[in-house]
């Protein structure tokens, strides 16, 4: 079995005839399911504490303060301790709340970002499914995590968890269509909605770039919009501490609060995922068309590094957003979006439609 | 029994329970949610079929799209303390009557009819095909339907903005 770290198609490849050759296709293809699932959740957790440990040192660095730096050196390990008091923290049961839906909408919120991130491609080969309609399934699929908070504000039982809910539902709705527009109009430039074939027309030269204008307002409308899609700051309405003690899992203690702040942090990291496969390339390295010495140099560094250099960038905005903007008021939030981000995003794809039917992209 | 069979029990097992549980719940938002359910197993049965595209339609129209409208309608309007009634022992009868009465029928035309096996067509039905008959106006062409379908949409729009326009205070 040969490992390739620039080309891992090979190494999959190779273990998937491995299993086929010795065991029987049903068992091979469960093994494969629960190898992918185990791999994709330990990788979700991970990358959810880290956030979390991320989000802390930002927010440190923008307010001038160091930050955790007590638990491990500069801090490190301060998230697995935070982890670890959540689970051992005692789940207050709520007298009057419809026990039942209290208990399943963590579960729902963090499926749906968890099948989103089974379509997302980490690198050439890194790939868990490659649907012909991958970015829609994706949209589609993380459009689910809305219901488990409207039904966590409801079952609280709580005025101020319905109110969060009622908030976040009316943000998710209205917010969908400018990041399913903004996203179309790259879908109009790569002519695809298969993640492998967007990320391989990339290859001389990003969409962001090779789009040029229509590709550079769609990217901006996408991070507003994706930023208020994932419910964090200036757009935290459904959470509101200031007002709304913590929104819609106000009622909600120990690990199933976690599922809450863990769901919140994969979802930022998918719509930064998205992001960089749509505008910025996914793994492909940066190449400019015709520079060969260039593109060759740039080659060097595995695909890997290159998703995980540029989400790690896509995230680190999103949260200079959160610790820059004072929060928005909901009558501010619903113009921003239906008066000002929808007809821009309309005209928008009229403009790329009419730059990609002249041939005018690079 | 392969895989593909496995997954089929377990998605009309779902639909199946959840539809039952949909119908018989006696908390509003409890019946919406089993039929979130319902609704997700179905989108799994048509990505088992390998058609992916009615799959993310079903995902996004049903259950991102009018489940929310639903539990949202849920929220405006019903109090977490409100239970329906049981229903009376004639009503349960009549309907348990109706429904048994529906499924004979349909089971036993379902046994009825001889099934052809065919050997599925892996060929999945591709984007620009979709898009390209969806605009289309020659043969296998839906853009007249399209068009009127947004007619009727658009109609629908101004309706609901009539209705819910407050009237003006004389």
């Amino acid at each position: 079995m040969e490992f390739n770290i620039y080309d891992l198609t090979s190494f999959t490849s190779s273990f998937d005839q491995l299993l086929m050759e010795n065991l029987s296709p049903f068992w091979a293809v469960a093994i494969e399911m629960i190898l992918i699932g185990v791999a994709i959740l330990a990788f979700y957790a991970v990358v959810g504490l880290y956030l979390v440990y991320a989000e802390r040192k930002v927010c440190a660095f923008m307010q001038c303060r160091v930050g955790p730096n007590r638990v491990g050196p500069y801090g490190f390990f301060q998230t697995i301790a935070d982890l670890i008091k959540l689970l051992m923290k005692e789940l207050i049961p709520i007298k009057n709340a419809d026990k039942l839906l209290f208990n399943i909408a963590p579960y729902i919120v963090i499926i749906a970002s968890f099948m989103a991130i089974a379509a997302i491609p980490f690198a050439k080969g890194l790939h868990a499914i490659d649907f012909n309609i991958g970015i829609f399934y994706i949209m589609a699929v993380s459009s689910l995590g809305v219901i488990g908070i409207l039904i966590a504000g409801w079952s609280s039982n709580n005025k101020y968890s319905l109110i969060g809910a009622m908030r976040s539902g009316a943000q998710i709705v209205s917010y969908e269509l400018s990041v399913g527009l903004s996203l179309i109009t790259i879908v109009i430039l790569s002519g695809s909605l298969q993640l492998s074939t967007i990320v391989e027309g990339q290859r001389d030269g990003w969409f962001l770039f090779t789009g040029h204008i229509p590709a550079l307002i769609a990217f901006l409308v996408f991070l507003v919009a994706a930023t208020a899609e994932t419910n964090r700051g200036p757009f935290d309405l459904a959470e509101a501490e200031s007002e709304l003690t913590a929104g819609f899992h106000t009622e909600y203690s120990g690990i199933k609060f976690a599922f809450f702040f863990l769901a919140e942090y994969m979802n930022m990291f998918i719509v930064a995922s998205i992001a960089v496969t749509m505008f910025l390339g996914g793994w492909m390295p940066f190449h400019v068309g015709g520079w060969e010495a260039f593109n060759n140099i740039m080659d060097y560094i595995p695909p890997f590094f290159w998703y995980a250099g540029k989400t790690a960038f896509i995230i680190w905005v999103m949260m200079w957003f959160k610790w820059t903007f004072p929060r928005l008021r909901i009558d501010q939030l619903l113009t921003l979006e239906w008066k000002y981000l929808l007809p821009i995003n309309l005209v928008n794809i009229i403009i790329m439609a009419f730059v990609v039917l002249m041939g005018w992209h690079f | 029994m392969s895989i593909h069979e496995l997954m089929f029990y377990l998605f009309s097992g779902m639909i199946l329970l959840f539809s039952v549980l949909t119908v018989t719940s006696r908390r509003i938002l409890r019946a919406a949610t089993y039929l979130l359910f319902v609704l997700i197993s179905t989108a799994g049965i048509y990505f088992m079929l390998n058609y992916q595209f009615l799959a993310a339609v079903q995902l996004t129209l049903y259950a991102g799209g009018i489940v929310v409208l639903i539990i949202f309608s849920i929220l405006l309007t019903s109090h977490i303390t409100h239970k329906f009634e049981p229903i009376g022992i004639k009503k349960m009868v009549f309907t348990i009557v109706a429904v048994a009465a529906g499924a004979i029928l349909t089971i036993t035309t379902v046994l009825n009819y001889g099934f052809n096996t065919v050997v599925a067509s892996s060929q999945n039905p591709d984007m620009q095909l979709i898009g390209g008959s969806l605009l289309g106006y020659g043969r296998d062409g839906y853009a007249l339907p399209f068009e009127v379908i947004s007619v009727l949409l658009l109609a629908a729009i101004f309706g609901s903005i009539v209705i819910a326009k407050k009237e003006k205070s004389k």
